[in-house]
């Protein structure tokens, strides 16, 4: 593990430790969601003889990718005290945006398409940083509450996805594109790839350079950062930014699985991404969290749902127990705020 | 007559480290008594256990000669104990008589509640005192002595017999305090026992009748305040000798390093004009609201400016915020270290390096060797007593918080140091080690400009005073001028 890594991990050790030593509960409390992790794959691997197999595995991990590339932005937004209802929209319009250059079909309205996968995937991403500009503008100029104007943006890049795609399907992707969603490298799929990478990048980012220090005093206070020099406002709008980008990602990732980018497509991603985000342990007030916490958290929620779907488990139940875990993880969360 | 409140051998501990050992606490009627310790001495623990907010290990509580066991601090209350806490908890959208009687309004039929009896009750309660306050006021729009005065009629209005002030006085200005000591004198008066809880000798040794001191946990001393100097509290309550409070081994040179020219902000500073010289201490003297906090705010590029010219070693500047301050060597502790200080779910290396992060990165990487060495060499200067710098800054003591903060600030290595309020809610020990580096500060060519509300600290520490007055300057002293009355004389 990295130094700042250690120097983070040491924090929260001395934090629950100081006074009590290494208690049971301090150990739950600290590993909780990881020990519920392996609790699950344990018991899964116990009553259902596929999950541990290698295929299985493999699209667990590959299903949690979208969840979790957009959760991994919905962490630095939440690390600043903000919020970004607006993902799972901006992910259909970045998808309805690359999807329109990528495509062979002839109702596609832009000319000349199909261009080269590269220039369908840095106009999605682009769709997705603009969508993020705009929300981390307002936020951070005008100090509007990111809650209200991620709600705004929710709904204006759905409307816009509407719009530039017609309310109708974009078919027909090109091969080339589809290989971001569907092609894998050594067997193992590009999705998972490009999960772990965001997620190598990220935790980079967090621990180890001066934007990840500036994105943590910030959330935990802005005041304090301020006088101390920092450039609030900046970092504030960049949160948005990144989160829009990963949204893009995330948006032409399930385009290019399915073959075609859906207008509807990501309708309440925002809230499963919310959701391993708090489940990872980051809290909502700001300034405390991991991006690593975040990926567990998504894998936690991938599991659980393969898991049910493995035992044929209506998915109906799969809401409920989401429902209960995240309840259950934030009480974690509490009690451990409690002692300290 | 039983003593309204008479505790003895109280103990508590918290996952087997002892936070109270032994208190013991004698409060007769009509009296004020001061308890007196430094951080981690145990009152809060003796406090909240009093209040029935803590459980106890061991020991006796009486009230009037009879035992008690409280679970709640509403059962506290009932039995006429009250407590005004440190932090201040109104409801600021609601108005004070809302809030003094939260919970237990006066109703007609169906639940609604009897807004004239309210306001009515709580006027008189108010008048009753001479606290100078609407019943219909909202929170919001009051000063924070008023709200402070709004919490302790509230802990009037339950009829307490027992009153325990907890650091009343650390958001007020001097005439702010006078109000309060009043009420104080009024309740004393009237038969009302009052427990005292104060950093601020100088206001022991004005208000307090008797004091108790603990140290580390444990009952040490306690007696009438007319048998007892200042000099043999402060040994009592730090278990060794203190030579002297302040510590000021600084000359100013001649050399003028920052001159402003009709300085003026858009709130609080009007057409202010001073030099600060090389390795000098200039105190900043004025009355709550009188512009104190502004001037430095504006110092530092933190209000929006209106008019006036700054320079710095001769060369005029534009500061227009922290990072142009900055960059002209001034750094900035403000007044509430919680507030704008520190970021207390951040570690102390974090705090420590937070305005020095560009210097301790490369290409946006942090260089995570150097962040450390930086971070233990000022814990080291400073003696910051922490057990170790991942620790989480919200686990420190106020001392030892307001020493990150000034940590932080050293690191950027500043030529002038603005400071405000620098030994607030910070425990007697401490106090004189922060004076100690702001003497070395100054001593080495540093200058300092130092608002406090705290007469004897400017008076100890100050090598010059402006006094403001409605944002401008009202009087200027040099030391050798300076005395608290002509402080108070042209603040006032």
């Amino acid at each position: 593990m990295t130094r700042a890594g250690e120097a983070m991990e040491l924090t929260m050790q001395t934090r629950t430790t100081t006074a009590r030593g290494w208690t049971a509960t301090s150990v739950i409390q600290r590993y909780g969601i990881f020990i519920a992790l392996l609790l699950l794959c344990l018991t899964l691997a116990v009553i259902n003889d596929n999950f541990l197999s290698t295929r299985n595995l493999l699209n667990v991990l590959r299903q949690t990718s979208i969840n979790g590339i957009l959760a991994i932005g919905m962490t630095f937004v939440i690390l600043t005290r903000g919020i970004d209802l607006s993902v799972g929209s901006v992910a259909a319009f970045a998808g309805v945006v690359a999807a329109s250059l990528a495509t062979t079909s002839s109702t596609g309205m832009i000319a000349g398409a199909p261009y080269p996968a590269l220039v369908a995937i840095l106009a999605g991403l682009a769709a997705g940083v603009a969508c993020g500009s705009v929300s981390g503008a307002i936020v951070a100029r005008f100090n509007v509450p990111a809650f209200v104007v991620t709600l705004g943006m929710l709904s204006a890049a759905r409307g816009l996805t509407l719009l530039y795609s017609g309310g109708r399907p974009i078919p027909a992707l090109t091969e080339e594109f589809r290989w971001i969603g569907t092609g894998s490298i050594w067997g193992i799929p590009v999705p998972i790839f490009l999960l772990l990478g965001t997620f190598a990048v990220a935790h980079f980012v967090l621990t180890q350079t001066r934007f990840g220090r500036h994105v943590y005093a910030v959330g935990g206070n802005p005041h304090a950062a301020k006088v101390s020099g920092l450039p609030v406002r900046r970092i504030r709008f960049s949160v948005y930014v990144i989160a829009g980008a990963l949204a893009g990602l995330a948006g032409m990732l399930l385009a290019a699985r399915t073959g075609s980018a859906l207008p509807q497509a990501g309708i309440a991603y925002e809230l499963d991404a919310i959701a391993a985000v708090v489940i990872g342990g980051t809290s909502l007030a700001g300034g405390v969290g991991r991006v690593s916490g975040t990926l567990i958290g998504a894998l936690l929620i991938g599991v659980m749902n393969n898991g049910l779907d493995l035992m044929g488990v209506e998915s109906y139940y799969q809401q409920v127990i989401k429902g209960i875990l995240i309840v259950a993880a934030v009480m974690l969360d509490q009690s451990k705020n409690k002692q300290d | 007559m039983p003593p309204l409140l008479e505790v003895e051998g109280l103990s508590k501990s918290f996952s087997g480290s002892p936070a109270l050992i032994d208190g013991r606490f004698r409060l007769e009627a009509g009296t004020v008594h001061a308890l007196c310790g430094g951080n981690g001495a145990g009152k809060s623990t003796f406090l909240k256990i009093v209040m029935g907010i803590h459980d106890r290990d061991g020991g006796t509580i009486r009230r009037n000669g009879r035992e008690v066991v409280f679970s709640s601090p509403a059962e506290a209350l009932q039995n006429g104990i009250a407590i005004v806490e440190q932090e201040l908890s109104p409801v600021p959208a609601m108005t004070v008589a809302e809030n003094i009687y939260m919970g237990r309004e006066p109703l007609r039929s169906f639940g609604r509640i009897d807004f004239a009896t309210l306001n009515r009750q709580t006027q008189d309660l108010l008048d009753g005192f001479g606290f100078a306050i609407r019943a219909t006021d909202v929170m919001m729009d009051l000063t924070v002595a008023q709200t402070q005065l709004v919490e302790i009629a509230k802990a009037l209005s339950y009829d307490a017999e027992v009153i325990i002030l907890d650091e009343p006085t650390s958001a007020l200005g001097e005439a702010e305090a006078e109000h309060l000591f009043d009420a104080i004198a009024t309740l004393k008066n009237r038969g009302k026992g009052l427990i005292y809880v104060s950093h601020r000798l100088s206001e022991i040794f004005s208000i307090a009748d008797h004091y108790t001191v603990f140290r580390d946990g444990r009952f040490v001393e306690d007696g009438a305040i007319g048998d007892i100097t200042k000099d043999e509290l402060i040994r009592l309550i730090v278990g060794r000798p203190l030579n002297e409070e302040f510590v000021k081994e600084n000359t100013p040179a001649d050399r003028v390093v920052l001159r402003a020219e009709g300085l003026s902000a858009a709130r609080g500073v009007r057409d202010l004009s001073f030099d600060l010289r090389e390795g000098e201490i200039l105190g900043l003297y004025g009355l709550m609201g009188s512009g104190r906090t502004e001037v430095l705010d504006r110092l530092f590029g933190l209000s929006d400016e209106a008019g006036g010219r700054l320079s710095i070693n001769g060369q005029p500047v534009r500061i227009s915020g922290p990072s142009d301050a900055m960059s002209a060597g001034i750094a900035y502790v403000t007044e509430d270290r919680k507030q704008t200080g520190l970021v207390l779910s951040s570690s102390v290396r974090d705090n420590l390096c937070l305005s020095s992060l560009d210097r301790l990165s490369r290409l946006g990487v942090m260089r995570s060797r150097q962040e450390a060495e930086a971070a233990s060499r000022m814990i080291r200067e400073l003696g910051i007593r922490t057990a170790s710098d991942a620790l989480t800054v919200a686990n420190l003591s106020g001392g030892n918080q307001q020493k990150v903060v000034l940590g932080k600030w050293f690191m950027i290595a500043p030529r002038i140091l603005l400071l405000d309020e620098p030994t607030r809610g910070v425990d007697v020990g401490a106090k004189r080690e922060i004076y100690r580096v702001i003497s070395d500060f100054a001593r080495g060519g540093g200058s300092v400009i130092m608002v406090s509300s705290e007469t004897d600290e400017i008076l100890g520490m100050a090598d010059r005073v402006i006094v403001l007055k409605d944002g401008r300057k009202a009087g200027e002293l040099a030391r050798s001028q300076l005395s608290a009355e002509e402080l108070l004389h042209l603040a006032a």
